[in-house]
């Protein structure tokens, strides 16, 4: 049994169609659990008010955000070295949910931001990096669509993915390297100290499980809608051809 | 409704925003999966030639 088998489309299919429902009801049940616990029981911030109770969205999905672009970059790598169209595919189908995820990000971020900063916006150096990261994906998406040729457009978007890597662990890492701007340190962190409370962090921590079944069953299903166009796509030019 | 104070338009508003683009975001993967799923079933039923 080797991991290889799952870059056969057929088996990639039935695989993720026995994983989708459990993966469906862990992002419903974790999703709606952490959100309900994090809005209606948890408490006000000394400092931030109600406004804390933001975070449960912005940080899962600042998370996924990067993690996802990390993911199509694994996803490119396989394509490069190995060739093999699920993982290209898989790339392709998981660019609209970090974009989404960034925008998410970027859209609580700035509604968080204006009561606390008194801006909805600074050119501060995660903020920056996020929105490129952003214009990232939308370039991604728009290479995959400008080019007709599925194993160029692989290809080319691959090498798009690596350049734009920068940018997500850039974004990451920015607060940690640059002690200028208005963004705080990470909010989750291993140190007691800089951690955020109990109080918050368990709803937070449920709340990311449910962000990650959700993106995990996103790029299944789109990944198998990928699957299915191109071979769709093959048929349509096979029956021209004939 | 928890008291979200003068801040509840801003905690309001990013939920609203939030939960409608994930919802979005699910609607139209759900709609695409079901639609190129349809296209493959009738170009699989077609005859073939050749």
């Amino acid at each position: 049994m080797s991991i290889w088998e799952y870059a056969n489309p057929v088996k990639f299919i039935r695989t993720t169609d026995r994983l989708l429902p459990w993966l469906w009801g862990v992002a419903i049940a974790c999703l709606g659990a952490g959100l309900i616990w994090g809005f209606f029981f948890t408490p006000d911030d000394f400092r931030q008010g109600s406004t804390v109770k933001i975070i449960y969205l912005h940080v899962p999905a600042a998370l996924m955000a990067i993690n996802a672009w990390l993911m199509m970059l694994v996803a490119s790598l396989i394509w490069i070295v190995r060739r093999h169209h699920v993982s290209a595919l898989a790339a392709r189908a998981a660019a609209p949910v970090g974009a989404v995820m960034t925008v998410i990000a970027l859209a609580t971020g700035a509604i968080w931001g204006q009561p606390m900063w008194g801006t909805w916006w600074a050119w501060d150096p995660r903020l920056t990096s996020f929105l490129i990261l952003f214009l990232f994906y939308l370039g991604y998406m728009a290479l995959w669509e400008a080019i007709e040729n599925d194993d160029t457009a692989a290809d080319l978007t691959s090498i798009l993915c690596l350049v734009g890597s920068v940018f997500a662990l850039l974004s990451r890492y920015a607060v940690l390297f640059w002690n200028q701007g208005l963004h705080q340190g990470a909010s989750l962190s291993m140190d007691a100290e800089e951690n955020v409370a109990d109080v918050f962090w368990y709803p937070l921590l449920v709340c990311i499980a449910g962000f990650v079944a959700l993106f995990v069953a996103l790029v299944f299903l789109r990944t198998q809608t990928e699957i299915r166009a191109r071979r769709t796509r093959a048929l349509r030019l096979r029956e021209r051809m004939a | 409704m928890p008291d979200l104070g003068s801040y509840a338009v801003y905690v309001i508003g990013a939920y609203a925003v939030s939960l409608g683009l994930i919802g979005a975001l699910v609607w139209a993967s759900v709609a695409r999966a079901r639609k190129v799923r349809a296209q493959l079933e009738e170009v699989e039923r077609r005859p073939r030639h050749g």
